[in-house]
This record gives C-alpha cells, structure tokens and sequence, in this order.
C-alpha cells in the first residue's frame, strides 16, 4: 500500500474564523480520514475554509469527496470555501463540480404498503393469465400457419433438440422410475403379505407405474431438465436481442423457436414415459421376487390380467399433454424474459414452478375424469 | 512507497489466442507510463484478445509481459492497480448503476456509506450519468452502459485504465467528453491509458502512442504517434486505416 502524507491543521483565527489546512497527499487511500476531518468541521454548524496550498497530489476521488462535502454543507446552509488549489487541481475540483449539472434525479420508489402490495399482485397474475392465454392462442395461429409456409420452422433444430430432451435424459429418467417403481412395491409389500395377497403387487405396480406415476414423474424430470433449459435459453435470446432480430430477418419467433420445441417434446416424452413404465413394472418385480417370493411369470401373468392397452393409452395421452404444457409454459415465460441476467433468472424460477403446479393440476383432473368415463 | 516505474506495460516475444491457436505472436512493445496508448487494427485481428491476455483474464500462449513492474497481473490475489472497462459495460444487471460503482468502494476502501454514495455518484457524474444513479442497466441505453462500466472501471482511482473502445457508439459531444475525461486524468493524474479504439478523431485528439495490429501478418505491422504513423509511413495496411480507404494491397 502506498505510504500516505496526508495531515490536516485546524487554525482559527481572533474573528473565530476556521481555516482547515490539508497538506501532503490526498489520495483515495487517505479518502476516509479527509472525510472524517471535514465532516465533523461540518458539524460545528460553522463556515470554514478549506486551503489546499500545501497538497501535492489531489487524485479524483478526494476531489470528488470534496466537492460532496461542500454540497452537503451548502445544504445545510453552511458555507465552505475551497482555496489554495493549483491549476491542475482546480481542474480537478472543476470536474467533479457537483453543482454543475443534473438531470432530474430518480427518487427510489418509496416503500408499497401490504394493501398495495396485494393490489399489484393480484393485477400481475391476472395479467400473467391473460398473457397465457394470449400466447396459446398466437401460438394455434402460427401452428396452423406453418402447415402452408413449411420452411418458416427451423427444422435443423429438432433433431438437436430431440436428443437433449430425449436421449440425453434417458439415464436419469430410468432411475428416478426404477426407484419409484421398487418403492412402491416395497412399501405395499408390507400390507400385501400380512393379507396373503402378495401376488396383487403385480395389479399394484403395474396400475399405479402406468396411469399415474411414470406421466408425473417424466414431466417432472423434463420439466427440471428442459422446461428450465428452454425458458432460460429463449430468455437469454430476449435478453441479447437475438428474438428481436429474427423479427427484423422476417421470421415469427415464436415458429422459428417454439414449434420445434413443441414438435421435440411431444415426440421425446411418451416415449420416455412408455420407458418410464416399463422400469417401474421391473422395480416391482425385483421386489416381487426377492421379498414376496414370486416368481417372474406369476408377476407377469398377473400384470396381464390387470392391465389393459386403454390403461397404457390414457398413460401415453396424459404425457403428450404434460409435454405440451412444459413446452408453452417454459417458451412463454423464456420470450417474456425482461431486464438482463436477474430477468432470465427470475423467468426460469418461475417457468419451472409454474409448470410443476400445472402437471399436479392436470394430472388430478385426468384422474378426475378418466374416473367419471371408466377408463 | 511503490517503486516508480517508467513504463505501464513491457511484451516481449508475447503470443496471444485462445486454445493454443495463436492470433498474434511475437509481440514487443513498451507502453509508458502516463500516457494514453491505443491498440489499432482491424476487426478479428486479436485487439481484445491482447486486452484480455494484458488485463490477466486470459493467459498468454508464450512470451512474457509485465504490467506496471508487478510482472503479469493475477487477478486471484485482489484488487488490481488498474481499472477495466469493456466493450458493452459489463454492469451486474441485478443492481443499479450506482450499486455496480460502489461495489468496489465498499470492499476496498474504509469510506463510510455516505461518502461512497457521494463519490460513486461523482464518478457517474463525469461520465455524464448524472440522475441515472438509481437506474438498472437494463433500464439505460448502451452508450450508457458503456460510460458506467468506465465510472466504475475509475472508482478506484486505478494508476492505469484499459477500455475496450470506449468511444464507439458514443454520439460526437459524449465521446469528446470523454476523450478530454481521459487526457485530464492523463494530465493531472499520470493516469496511464490503454485503449482499443477504431474512431480517428479521438486517436488523433488524445493518442500519444500507439501500435496496430493485423490479422494477416499476426504481429504488430506499425508502431508510433498517431501522426508519425500517417504522415511517414509507407505501409498500405497503415495508410488505409488512417485515411478511411479501402485496402487493396
């Protein structure tokens, strides 16, 4: 660190006027001390002068701290006068003038109250509905269009974007159903084989993989996995504004981007889920066999009679909507990101919570009305 | 006291790129201190890549240099004695251009939050962002962002400043501003300048020195005053860039 000169004499003379002599440096380094000094002068309520003929070298920052000082003394209605600077430091004290000018300063938004507060909340989810909705219907415009104008989709993207949702989440998908799958079968092995109803495990698994946990739980991972890639990559577009500039290239963003998303997912996802079952049902068997005695064909033959191809069909139909929600969702929050990085953040936040909380609702209202109708 | 040294930065045999692919090798030069020194060239030919390698934010290839007699920059260790401002200001977009010139203040520096405040906005003001403090950087236009990432590239009253062109994208009265903001903190300050810069008035109004760069011939192809490089040099690369034509050779 450099070695300050900095020193300061108080002198006042018989009239009881103050004269504040800075000598030596006056550096950022010695910025504390130059403001600790002036500033408790100005709390004695008293004019002063400040003499600068004996600094050597006055740098930006303490001129600027100067000048602050004397603005703030000023509106205390005291007044301090800078002299003995050499040319080169007035220049200095010139250019960190903080009288000189001034746009109309920004105030900070003053605190909202809790009914206000409610007030803007209640507007912004009204309006994030509305934008929804608005993208929806945009979005079965530009569907229908692109089915004339073929070369308006960037169709070099999909198989790109099939493998990252597809393959790529193979492995991870497997697991996280293997495991609920064993889980299950576990935790209802219990029960089963206190009643002697070991082999239903089959009925158990089998139903409960097919109808509702391998759908929920493959748009869940896809949801984690591409929802948010989505919503931060078309966020980050927004943001650099690379969606503007395909306006100006005369593309629609939303087909240029989102229509191969949507063609991606609704492909990649039954698929996945159809995988996603079939894990499951062995996560059950490798309890059927290693805790309930079973053997593979008696699990499998009881599976045979449980399960029927409307249940594996209403399983495969409910993923092709979960993948239709991640994709809407995630594209629109990502192509409504605004305000640099903290923006994309926030929209893929809230991209992923927004979908989770629509596959819970939808899968209720699929098992709601698969029930009424006896599927 | 720091050991006074007569130039800002000293390359010898430096070779500069990404990925083991050299852009630029070779490089020697001297910038000295208390001037304002340019790195000229056109697009692509590594101006930045040489303000990134100069600055420790990419590590050389080969060669050696040395920043202000520190040996090269290591940007792990702390604060650096230089400040850096780049080509679209850099502003942390979550907080406001007042918070983004602070931040530096408030973890180097023992002021108290008062004085930071009056500085930081001081630091705004000279860049002509006066009334801005409060504004996100989403929310200001890019030559602002521009000027902001120099407020803050100055806050620390750095002896040296590397700016990635500072003046591109200014409108005339804002980058004569700043031009002079530069030669005044060179005049009274001693502050050293290292800037990339493609704008003629300003090499010509404020340069002192300089080195151009060419993407063909990875090397420096011209080095001296702005004038000196017009007037008496016979090289075709160099006259097309200070006479705005065309290079045909």
């Amino acid at each position: 660190m450099v070695e300050s000169s900095f020193q300061v004499e108080r002198r006042s003379n018989e009239q009881g006027a103050v004269l504040l002599e800075l000598r030596g440096d006056c550096l950022l380094v010695d910025g504390s001390r130059v403001w600790a000094v002036v500033d408790q002068e100005l709390q004695a309520g008293q004019g002063f002068t400040l003499d600068l003929s004996g600094v050597l070298r006055l740098d930006g920052a303490s001129a600027a701290l100067l000048q602050a000082l004397r603005l703030k003394a000023e509106r205390k209605g005291i007044s301090v006068e800078l002299q003995g600077a050499s040319t080169d430091q007035q220049r200095m004290l010139d250019l960190y003038d903080c009288t000189r000018e001034g746009a109309g300063a920004r105030t900070t938004p003053a605190n909202l109250k809790v009914l206000d507060q409610i007030g803007r909340a209640t507007m912004e989810s009204l309006s994030s509905i509305k934008d929804v909705l608005a993208f929806v219907g945009d979005l079965a415009h530009s569907i229908r269009l692109s089915f004339r104008d073929r070369s308006s989709i960037n169709w070099k993207a999909v198989p790109g974007l099939m493998e990252r949702a597809g393959a790529d989440g193979v492995p991870i998908t497997l697991l996280i159903n293997f495991l609920v799958g064993l889980i299950v079968a576990l935790q209802a092995s219990y029960q089963l084989q206190k009643f002697g109803a070991s082999i239903f495990i089959a009925d158990l698994v089998g139903l409960s993989m097919v109808r509702e946990m391998a759908p929920l739980m493959t748009a869940i991972v896809v949801a984690g996995r591409s929802g948010a890639a989505y919503a931060a990559e078309l966020g980050t577009m927004k943001v650099n504004q690379e969606v503007d500039a395909l306006w100006t290239l005369g593309f629609d963003p939303q087909r240029f981007l989102v229509i191969p998303r949507l063609i991606a997912l609704t492909s990649v996802v039954p698929l996945l889920t159809i995988f996603s079952m079939l894990v499951g049902i062995f996560g059950g068997l490798l309890v059927a066999v290693q805790r309930l005695n079973l053997t593979t064909l008696a699990y499998f033959v009881e599976l045979e009679k449980a399960l029927s191809l409307s249940d594996v069909m209403g399983g495969v139909i409910k993923s092709v909507v979960f993948a239709v929600t991640i994709t809407f969702i995630s594209c629109q929050r990502g192509l409504g990101t605004h305000g640099g990085a903290a923006g994309v953040g926030r929209s893929t936040t809230s991209a992923v919570v927004v979908i989770l909380f629509f596959l819970v609702v939808l899968d209720a209202m699929f098992t709601v009305f698969f029930n009424i109708f006896g599927i | 006291m720091v050991v006074p040294t007569q130039f800002g930065v000293r390359a010898q045999g430096l070779a500069i790129g990404y990925d083991g692919v050299a852009i630029q090798e070779g490089l020697d030069f001297e910038i000295s201190t208390g001037g304002i020194f340019a790195i000229l060239g056109g697009s692509g030919c590594g101006k930045t890549t040489l303000l990134q390698t100069l600055t420790g934010l990419l590590a050389p290839i080969s060669g050696e240099f040395d920043v202000l007699g520190h040996g090269p920059p290591d940007l792990a260790v702390g604060l650096p004695p230089f400040g850096v401002a780049f080509q679209s200001g850099a502003l942390l977009g979550s907080e406001t251009l007042l918070e983004n010139v602070s931040l530096p203040l408030r973890r180097w520096t023992d002021l108290p939050a008062e004085a930071i405040t009056a500085l930081a906005s001081s630091r705004l003001r000279i860049v002509g962002l006066a009334g801005f403090e409060l504004h996100l950087p989403a929310e200001v236009s890019g030559g602002m962002l521009k000027r902001a990432g120099i407020a803050r590239a100055l806050a620390m009253e750095p002896r040296m400043l590397f700016l990635d062109e500072p003046s591109a994208g200014l409108d005339p009265v804002t980058a004569v501003e700043l031009d002079d903001t530069l030669a005044l903190l060179r005049d009274d300050l001693g502050v050293t300048t290292v800037l990339v810069t493609h704008e003629l008035p300003s090499i010509f109004r404020i340069v002192d020195d300089c080195l151009m760069l060419d993407r063909d011939a990875h090397g420096i192809i011209a080095q001296g005053t702005p004038a000196e490089l017009r007037d008496h040099n016979d090289d075709p690369r160099v006259q097309a860039f200070f006479n705005r034509r065309p290079n045909h050779a």
